[in-house]
């Protein structure tokens, strides 16, 4: 390593100011801060610093969401090949979808690093590393299907407008990559619901939508996969989605390592649980009637966005008391969502994005008891005196 | 005695080369008071070089409050002036000779004094500078009445002096202190001890005082956090804090009648060869203390400890209001994707290492920030280390954007810059909160006066 060190220490000055590439700073400081953690010292403060930083935060992240992935490629496989009728072994199951999740998370790594890159050299900032973890949320939230150039076009638009016009990771009020998700959503519907889109290659015969697409045109009773096929995720859907189970492993990791938090996590679970019930208790319909409330927490998005995307430290509810009612209207509105609106199946996607934009509010009126007990307090140490 | 506290907040950092119980003795014959230990104060010469002091000489006072004075600590000549960018007063050195000359300022007790002669008998003998008061950590106004008045009997900061141990056999003296300081308030003088690690009886039995006991991990040794468990400030309110070493200082002045400066200090640090306590006087310089007994490496000296001290140099003096001299590596390397190797030897609050796993290690960590410097991303994080009915995070931001109706609702009247040392410490993001929360802290005090 000393090699590469001495070399990065022979092009550096070219980089910086006054140097031949000096536009290039940002970009090269990047790189070599992934190679490097810097020789940068303490000056005044607190001399000695904990040994963690945001890169090995963001990376924990993109370890936890790996079993989802695999799972996702492994589905990806299983789903087109049950829809052709082939009975095929777990490896070529696996890298049926290898082949064709790979080149997704190539496209929003390349595009939206890229794009931040370019932010980071015109700003003259250093690199910020949360596009790591978007960049690998993005593949897992669309239909396999999704044409690559979408998923540029989308990621373009969730660094640019979802973040780097707020001022960059930290800064942004929604998150990146649910942005991404609901710009795809919206500009190209076709692509991104129907029955057309969740598996690949689909023969024609086979109906190919997702168990809450089917529960939103259902008219009578239909049927439900089975409690087993969609905690493990034998199911279609977005790539990392369907399997609750691959999701609950990703959980544990962020659960243990405190980078999630687990206030919203359990509440956005206990919301969508209590909203399932009262359905339930209502029963108006084949749909309140036919789902348990344990169904909505097993199909669809709703465990990856409570585990994933609720919890975003940026866009999510930053007060501890906050993060409960942020978590619990998230697993309300969610579950409201899927049974009551006629044009959206999956209703996790918009619950979080609204959250998000009611976060700061709910942060506010939770600082504003904070404050009204520090006067009270004042006001009766006045009065006894 | 009332029931223990529990501070559940907080994080024990544990770092190699704590000060073994042995005392030696320095006689030194380099000092200096350095006036940037003093928050607010606009110093004011009153010796020029070559002038001969006593200890107990002023030597420089504050323009704004003419009465607090800052006085040598040895008897000896002044022999440098020494000054900063803009004329800053950096350092007034002093060079000790063997005569050992005081000042009398004439022994009496405090028992049989009245607030105004204890009051005049601190101002005349610089002692005065040793009372700081909260908010903004200035030194405390001799004409208020504060609210209460607070000493932490225990530290138990990384590498921390055992005030058991410093105070061992010199029961006399500080009880002296203590009935000087019981004066100056009609509010409660607190004593706040360790419930399991304070023994000495200098402590356990101390008279005049409000006995506290307390328990948890660091913070709670901070009179800030033992503040805000007892008896928060409000706006408006003062309270006053002494250390235990200054309330000694205090009794030998009514004691003896003069300014005796000594005091111990640990030499402590991975760097040192011999960590132990040494008994030296206010202000001495490093230099001989170090001498043979650190390693040959590229070292940080800090006068205090690791978490809220300040970085001298190797012949730089010790601060005025510290107990302690920490010696550690410097960081400046770079490590080859350090953020995704397992770093065992590296001390971490996250489990997203693995010293979790090792409670009891003690661990030699440098200087390095350990990363870049970032926006905040992670929340709910500095909670857990900062024992205060406050939300730390928001009034960062506050503070950030000046904002000073957000600032007072939010508590900045309750915290000071050492407060949020351990956040510093543990934020993933590497801004350095303690300054920021210092310079929020200057700019009210600017905008309130």
């Amino acid at each position: 390593m000393k090699a590469l060190r001495n070399y990065i220490d022979k092009i550096k000055p070219n980089v910086e100011e006054g140097g031949k590439f000096h536009y290039l700073r940002s970009t090269f400081e990047a790189f070599e801060t992934f190679l490097f953690v810097p020789r940068t010292v303490t000056k005044k403060g607190s001399h000695i610093r904990d040994a963690i930083d945001l890169k090995r935060t963001m990376f924990m992240v993109v370890i936890a969401l790996i079993p989802a992935l695999l799972f996702g490629m492994w589905n990806v496989g299983y789903q087109h090949n049950l829809s052709i009728g082939v009975d095929a072994t777990l490896m070529s199951n696996f890298f049926y979808g290898f082949w064709l999740v790979v080149p997704i998370i190539i496209v929003s790594y390349v595009v939206g690093l890229g794009t931040e890159f370019v932010f980071a050299q015109i700003r003259g900032h250093e690199v910020n590393e949360g596009f790591l973890v978007s960049g690998f949320l993005i593949p897992l939230i669309v239909p396999v299907t999704t044409p690559l150039w979408m998923v540029a076009v989308a990621t373009i638009f969730a660094v640019i407008i979802g973040k780097e016009v707020f001022g960059g990771t930290g800064m942004n009020i929604m998150n990146p990559a649910l942005i991404a998700r609901a710009f795809l959503f919206f500009a190209y519907p076709s692509n991104m619901s129907g029955d057309k889109v969740w598996i690949a290659d689909k023969a024609d015969a086979f109906s190919g939508a997702t168990p809450l697409g089917q529960l939103m045109t259902a008219t009578d009773k239909i049927e439900l996969p089975s409690v087993a096929d969609a905690f493990f995720g034998f199911i279609p859907g977005s790539v990392g989605e369907t399997s609750t189970f691959a999701i609950l492993l990703g959980a544990i990791i962020l659960l243990w390592t405190g980078i999630a938090s687990w206030r919203v996590m359990f509440s956005v679970f206990v919301g969508g649980f209590a909203m399932g019930l009262l359905f339930n208790a209502v029963g108006a319909n084949h749909y309140m009637n036919d789902v348990p409330a344990y169904y909505h927490l097993i199909l669809g998005g709703f465990a990856f966005g409570a585990v994933f995307m609720a919890t975003d430290p940026v866009s999510a509810a930053q007060t501890n008391t906050g993060k409960y009612i942020y978590g619990l209207l998230i697993g309300i509105m969610a579950v409201l969502i899927r049974v009551l609106n006629p044009a959206y199946p999956e209703g996790m996607m918009l619950a979080i994005l609204l959250l998000n934009v009611f976060a700061p509010l709910i942060d506010h009126y939770v600082v504003q008891a904070n404050i009204k007990r520090r006067i009270k307090r004042a006001k009766l140490i006045a009065v006894n005196h | 005695m009332s029931e223990i506290i529990k501070i559940k907040k907080g994080l024990l950092i544990k770092l190699q080369g704590e000060a073994d119980r042995t005392v030696s003795e320095l006689r030194s014959t380099k000092y200096a008071l350095k006036p940037t230990d003093f928050i607010g104060v606009f110093p004011k010469l009153k010796v020029k070089e070559g002038d001969k002091v006593k200890a107990g000489s002023p030597v420089f006072f504050d323009k704004y409050r003419e009465n607090i004075q800052f006085t040598s600590p040895v008897s000896g000549t002044i022999t440098e002036i020494k000054r900063g960018a803009k004329r800053v007063l950096l350092e007034i050195r002093i060079e000790a000779d063997d005569k050992n000359e005081y000042v009398d300022f004439g022994a009496a007790n405090p028992i049989s004094l009245n607030r105004e002669a204890i009051t005049e008998k601190l101002l005349q003998s610089g002692l005065w500078s040793c009372i700081r008061q909260r908010p903004y950590s200035t030194i405390a106004d001799p004409t208020q009445n504060p609210k209460a008045i607070f000493i932490s009997g225990f530290d138990n900061g990384p590498l921390a002096v055992d005030y058991d141990f410093i105070l061992h056999g010199k029961g006399e003296v500080f009880q002296a202190g203590l009935n000087a300081l019981a004066k100056l308030s009609s509010g409660k003088l607190h004593l706040n001890l360790h419930a399991l690690d304070t023994q000495t009886r200098v402590l356990l039995n101390a008279k005049n005082v409000e006995i506290n006991l307390f328990k948890g991990k660091y913070p709670a040794s901070l009179v800030g956090t033992q503040i805000a468990a007892l008896d928060p400030i409000n706006k408006g309110e003062v309270v006053w804090t002494v250390n235990v070493q200054d309330v000694l200082i205090i009794g030998n002045l009514f004691l003896k009648g003069h300014y005796d400066a000594d005091k111990l200090f640990a030499i402590a640090g991975s760097e040192v060869l011999k960590p132990h306590y040494v008994k030296a006087k206010k202000g001495v310089c490093i230099q001989e203390l170090i001498s043979g007994n650190v390693s040959k490496k590229n070292n940080r000296y800090i006068s205090g400890n690791p978490l809220t001290g300040t970085k001298i140099e190797s012949n730089g003096y010790l601060s005025y209001y510290h107990n302690q001299l920490s010696v550690i590596p410097e960081g400046d390397h770079s490590q080859f994707i350090g953020w995704i190797t397992p770093n065992l030897n590296k001390f971490s609050f996250y489990r997203s290492l693995f010293s979790w796993f090792t409670p009891n290690k003690t661990y030699q960590l440098d200087t390095n920030l350990n990363g870049g410097v970032r926006a905040f991303v992670m929340t709910g994080q500095f909670e857990k280390v900062f024992p205060f009915d406050i939300y730390p995070m928001q009034l960062i931001k506050a503070i950030l954007s000046r904002d000073i109706d957000a600032m007072e609702n939010l508590g900045i009247y309750e915290i000071d810059a050492e407060d949020f040392a351990l956040i510093e410490f543990i934020s993933t993001s590497k801004i350095e909160i303690q300054s920021v929360v210092a310079d929020g802290l200057e700019f009210l005090r600017k905008e309130m006066s």
